[in-house]
């Protein structure tokens, strides 16, 4: 089994392994899966979705009597993690739609993950239970109190094994911290603190401290006429604990160090394309809106996502990126209807692979879309139960523009864009990648051979 | 419609380019569109997200409205950032906790 570092695209051949959640002909809002996210040993495997439900997987222990079966995904733990809410003053519905889950590295047996829907983080642990303690003297195993009058001999509790229980418990709640939407959460790399980001600001948080956050990113305007940009996703550098990134609906990121101010309202650098003014149009901006920024793993490169392309980033070069990828350029001539239909507002996420060679990001009709960045190859390929056979391998797909339609091609006009994957994750290290598809979670492996 | 004409022979003069041609196309539907391209408009309608009721005065002339049964419908017209019509505690669904477990863990 080899791992996913400098593989090429066209040497890894994708199957289906697994697929979760039901066929159903009409979808329940509250089953539409709003985040995923794998832990950092790939162990585990989180999703949310818009009912405020987390459910996590657990790899299964490799067999060796079965070494062509890679591992699969077996649900672990579920569990009701935020809940609707209505803010009375503000005469605000808040939605307990769970917009990001966050690991925390393992530091004992229990793990740890944060999760945030628009207004409240809550850090939840999870743990296992596999013993119990039994014979006690005060009371019987059914838990019901002995007249101690009655007891005659002492004797001693002793732990014995029980049927393994996955329990979670809520260990913080950080609340009341945001004005406006919360969009983003990271982890910071110095595992005592975490940021969370709204539209207008951006919050440090001490994970022991519920009552207190410093606030270190503030772009609301004195005069809210004057908004012209609101904060769209914000992350930690994956090795340097004062570090951070944030990205804008105007589709630049700014770069910013803690240790330069308390508020880092002046950015350390700031990353920007330039646009040619002649080819402006009403849609520029909103298709320039920056729905995902994610840093390498190496913390040499951030990666950006927007309406049409993905973006590669070399820290050192604020004024372009190194590399842009096209998603689905096909769209441009499409904006008008995407506009109508509020598509050309759908927030799509981007992943690295584990060794920063091959990018993805998700598109319409359940398609998704990689890109190897050494090669120049990129592969489209679709979450279809009908590809759904163990094992079966993905065949790309194809969107023909015009002209001639060959007969595995889709055509633009024929596209589902009901069926968006904006949610997809992939394993630290090895080549499984996780694609959230409505209300399906897809996991998809490379061939073993 | 009768805006259609006189856009379309402008067109007719260069190539667009397709993201062009779509604004030319959105222009022709909504010629009220703000000028400002994107812009405040979408921010604000962002920022807003879930509000239900403007203010009191709001919820109370909604209240008053209802004894008419006439609900205030919005110009259907891209421009407006407020929803479709004011909603009253009746029309609100009820927000309750799912009870049931997720599909997925099935």
């Amino acid at each position: 089994m080899t791992p996913g570092f400098g593989s090429l695209i066209q040497d890894v051949l994708w199957c289906f392994s697994q697929v979760k959640g039901t066929i159903d002909t009409g979808v329940t809002e509250s089953d539409i899966i709003s985040t995923v996210e794998f832990n950092h040993t790939g162990e585990l495997l989180a999703t949310g979705d818009k009912g405020g439900r987390v459910v996590i997987f657990q790899r299964e222990q490799e067999s060796k009597n079965q070494p062509h079966r890679r591992g699969e995904y077996n649900v672990y733990s579920t569990f009701q993690s935020h809940e609707p809410e209505f803010d009375y003053l503000k005469s605000l519905e808040i939605e307990e739609k769970i917009n990001k889950i966050r690991w925390l590295p393992q530091q004992n047996a229990a793990y740890f993950l944060l999760s945030t829907n628009d207004k409240t983080v809550k850090l939840w642990k999870v743990s296992e239970r596999d013993k119990r303690p039994e014979g006690y003297n005060l009371k019987d195993e059914d838990g019901r109190l002995r007249d101690p009058s009655m007891i005659t001999v002492l004797r001693v509790p002793v732990l014995r094994p029980m049927d393994l229980m996955v329990e979670a418990t809520p260990r913080r709640v950080f609340a009341n911290a945001h004005t406006y939407h919360i969009n983003s959460i990271s982890v910071n790399s110095d595992y005592e603190t975490y940021m969370s980001a709204d539209d207008l600001r951006i919050n440090l948080w001490n994970f022991e401290i519920t009552n207190q956050s410093f606030n270190i990113v503030d772009i609301k305007p004195a005069n809210m006429e004057e908004l012209t940009e609101v904060i769209t996703a914000a992350e930690f550098h994956p090795h340097h604990c004062n570090t951070f990134v944030y990205s804008s609906s105007k589709g630049t990121i700014r770069l910013c160090d803690m240790r330069a101010a308390a508020l880092c309202d002046r950015h350390a650098k700031f990353f920007e394309e330039p646009e040619d003014p002649s080819n402006r149009s009403f849609f520029s901006e909103i298709i320039s809106s920056i729905s995902d920024v994610k840093f390498s793993h190496s913390g040499r490169y951030i990666m950006t996502r927007d309406y049409l392309t993905v973006k590669v980033w070399d820290l050192n070069m604020e004024n372009r990126p190194i590399e842009t990828y096209q998603v689905h350029d096909y769209l441009r001539s499409k904006l008008c209807s995407l506009y109508e239909n509020d598509c050309i507002f759908d927030k799509f996420e981007c992943v690295w692979n584990g060794s920063d060679s091959v990018i993805m990001t998700g598109s319409y009709n359940n398609f998704f879309r990689m890109f190897d960045r050494n090669t120049k190859r990129d592969v489209t390929l679709e979450a279809s139960r009908e590809n759904s056979k163990p094992r079966a391998i993905l065949k790309p797909r194809k969107v023909c523009v015009g002209g001639k339609r060959r007969k595995d091609e889709i055509s633009v006009d024929s596209l589902d864009f009901s069926k968006k994957i904006l949610h997809t994750a992939w394993h630290p290290s090895e080549n499984i990648i996780a694609v959230a598809a409505t209300n399906n979670l897809y996991i998809f492996q490379d061939k073993v051979n | 419609s009768a805006q259609e004409a006189p856009r379309a022979a402008e067109m007719e003069d260069k190539v667009l380019s397709p993201e062009k041609a779509e604004e030319a196309k959105l222009k022709a539907r909504y010629p009220h569109l703000g000028q400002k391209p994107g812009g405040s408009d979408f921010l604000r309608k962002r920022l807003q997200k879930g509000q239900k009721y403007f203010d009191s005065g709001d919820y109370n002339m909604a209240k008053a409205k209802m004894k008419n049964k006439q609900l205030p419908t919005a110009a259907p017209d891209k421009t407006e950032v407020t929803g479709d019509h004011i909603p009253t505690p009746q029309d609100l669904p009820q927000r309750k906790p799912s009870l049931v477990a997720s599909k997925l863990a099935g």
